[in-house]
């Protein structure tokens, strides 16, 4: 519905301001996980397309780019002393909170991006994870979704990359976006935008799928479409490595 | 060497939980315990999700103990006998702990159950084989000492059921040990463990069996619970990691081999007093953890609150 709306809102965008738009590609648009899978960096790059002169009296041209994992519900618990010692004690429900999220930019976001168009586009991290109604579960569940932040950019899967795109002529610009090796398989939505005066003129979106490959997806496969053969199948594994290996050291002995 | 693990979706150096699983291994066939009880929080430690830690353990501990039973196979420290009616108690066990294991998630509070019951009971049973081998090891080494008894008769030998058990030299009620097998059993459900590092006491100083086959029947025992646990984690979860269970085998299969060679070498006084240190240091990191002011106060699971 978010999705919806946003394009309504694109739609909505002054003709003026649709003179500028974004031509952008990606160095890969798949990412293979396979056995020795260890991350992978994209390259996100693109011009803008004017068709007419770059337009006078408006302030500079500035780029956004955000990667954006397949969201889950994720719950956040808080460790509170208890009879001495530390237990979970208070836990809230986000609602949906993405398992990768990056913004790349051109500047400082407070200076490039105005609130109303960073609610409307949900561009920031903090907008990217959707609370809907957790007020009534703890006190303060601000803490809690500061928390959920702190954590996940402690994992490496959220990241703020200010100033970390590079815009040459206000047409060229580039990015790379590190993907860390504990992806969650899915589509990774790419958002580009073009901003001027705080209010964004041009977006555009692109799709990078994540897969496993190979070895891998045969396993995840099986584990998940025939659980019962591939527990049966685990436990095998386990005889004759344990059978064979002690054969092997009886025979080296003997 | 990095690797990327299908099931737990981490990418992992292979040689360090390949030598993970060598030293777990080790301390596996030397003392006849799962290893269980190590290589979950190992496993939680180089960052492998919990319930993915928890089923893959216990696919690494059916392997581990295959591989030290048939060691100990050679050397007829088996009893069969036993062995089958420690499984029968210990799947009625481990029934009652998947229950209570139910009971406690829905509850909210499973991982501090786990963990409160990884201190209570590790702490316990390493106290007490501690000191009691400290007390033999003394004894020992005092010349003109009085001998200790083979069999002290208590009140485990009135109980009616009674039943030979050959390997053993006992002949005793089949009432004990299947409480032996049912508590082993419910620790494994609600621990995740194999349970050796209690049954091995139990056998000792509750049953009286002799050391030489307490290690090969608890091993056989082992087997069975931990299949059954990988098992339903892999229908109920699919949580168990194939790639991780296999690297973990390959480098537990051979310490095993070794640390029962090496078990054989040393007196069983010294066996259960490194034991009981190495029991006791799990107990006191774990309740290290419930003490200590944690450097992050939130965590946070994917996955709604259950």
């Amino acid at each position: 519905m978010i999705r919806a709306l946003a394009l309504l809102l694109l739609l909505a965008l002054p003709a003026a301001a649709q003179q500028e738009q974004i031509v952008a590609g990606m160095s890969q648009n798949r990412v293979s996980i396979t056995a020795d899978f260890d991350g992978s960096e994209i390259l996100i790059y693109g011009a803008v397309k004017r068709d007419a002169p770059r337009p006078e009296g408006v302030g500079p041209l500035e780029v956004i780019v955000t990667v954006e994992g397949p969201s889950t519900p994720v719950t956040v618990r808080r460790k509170d002393r208890v009879a001495g010692i530390w237990v979970n004690n208070a836990a809230v429900r986000v609602d949906r909170a993405p398992s990768f999220y990056a913004v790349a930019t051109t500047g400082p976001l407070n200076h490039i991006l105005s609130d109303t168009d960073n609610l409307r586009y949900a561009i920031t991290i903090e907008r990217a994870i959707r609370a809907v109604g957790i007020t009534a579960e703890a006190d303060r569940a601000g803490e809690f979704l500061l928390a959920l932040q702190r954590v996940r950019t402690n994992e490496g899967r959220y990241r703020l990359l200010q100033g970390r795109v590079e815009l040459t002529e206000e047409t060229l610009f580039r990015t790379d976006v590190v993907l860390p090796s504990n992806l969650t398989e899915g589509e990774y939505k790419v958002r580009l935008f073009l901003l001027r005066d705080r209010r964004v003129i041009a977006t555009q979106e692109r799709v990078i799928g994540v897969r496993k490959e190979g070895l891998e997806r045969w396993i995840y496969n099986l584990a998940q479409d025939q659980p019962l053969i591939y527990g049966l199948l685990s436990l095998v594994l386990a005889l004759v490595a344990g059978w064979g290996a002690s054969a092997a050291f009886r025979l080296v002995r003997a | 060497m990095q690797l990327y693990l299908p099931i737990a979706e981490v990418s992992v150096n292979a040689f360090l939980i390949l030598g993970l699983g060598g030293v777990v291994g080790f301390l596996s066939g030397m003392f006849g315990v799962g290893g269980g009880f190590l290589i979950t929080p190992l496993l939680f430690f180089i960052g492998v999700p919990p319930a993915v830690a928890v089923a893959t353990g216990a696919n690494q501990v059916v392997a581990s103990s295959v591989s030290g039973v048939m060691a100990q196979l050679k050397r007829k420290g088996v009893d069969f006998t036993m062995g089958w009616v420690l499984l029968a108690g210990g799947i009625a066990g481990s029934a009652l702990g998947v229950w209570v294991f139910r009971l406690m998630t829905r509850a909210g509070q499973v991982d501090l159950f786990v963990q409160l019951s990884y201190v209570v009971f590790l702490g316990l049973i390493g106290a007490m084989m501690f000191q009691e081998s400290l007390r033999s090891l003394l004894r020992a080494r005092k010349p003109g000492a009085p001998v200790r008894r083979a069999h002290v008769h208590s009140w485990v030998h009135g109980l009616p059921f009674k039943m030979k058990f050959r390997a053993s030299g006992l002949y005793i009620s089949v009432i004990p040990p299947l409480l032996v097998g049912a508590l082993v059993g419910f620790l494994a459900a609600i621990m995740g463990v194999g349970g050796g590092f209690i049954m091995v006491p139990a056998m000792i100083y509750l049953l009286g069996m002799p050391t030489k086959v307490v290690i090969g029947t608890s091993l056989f025992q082992i087997i069975f619970v931990t299949a059954f646990t990988t098992v339903m984690h892999a229908v109920t979860s699919q949580t168990v990691d194939m790639m991780l269970a296999l690297l973990l085998i390959l480098g537990g299969v051979v310490g095993a081999q070794i640390g029962s060679r090496v078990g054989m070498r040393l007196k069983a006084e010294q066996l259960r007093i490194l034991l009981s240190l190495l029991v006791l240091a799990v107990s006191v990191r774990i309740a290290a953890d419930l003490l200590l002011e944690p450097s992050e106060l939130y965590s946070v699971t994917a996955g709604l609150l259950p």
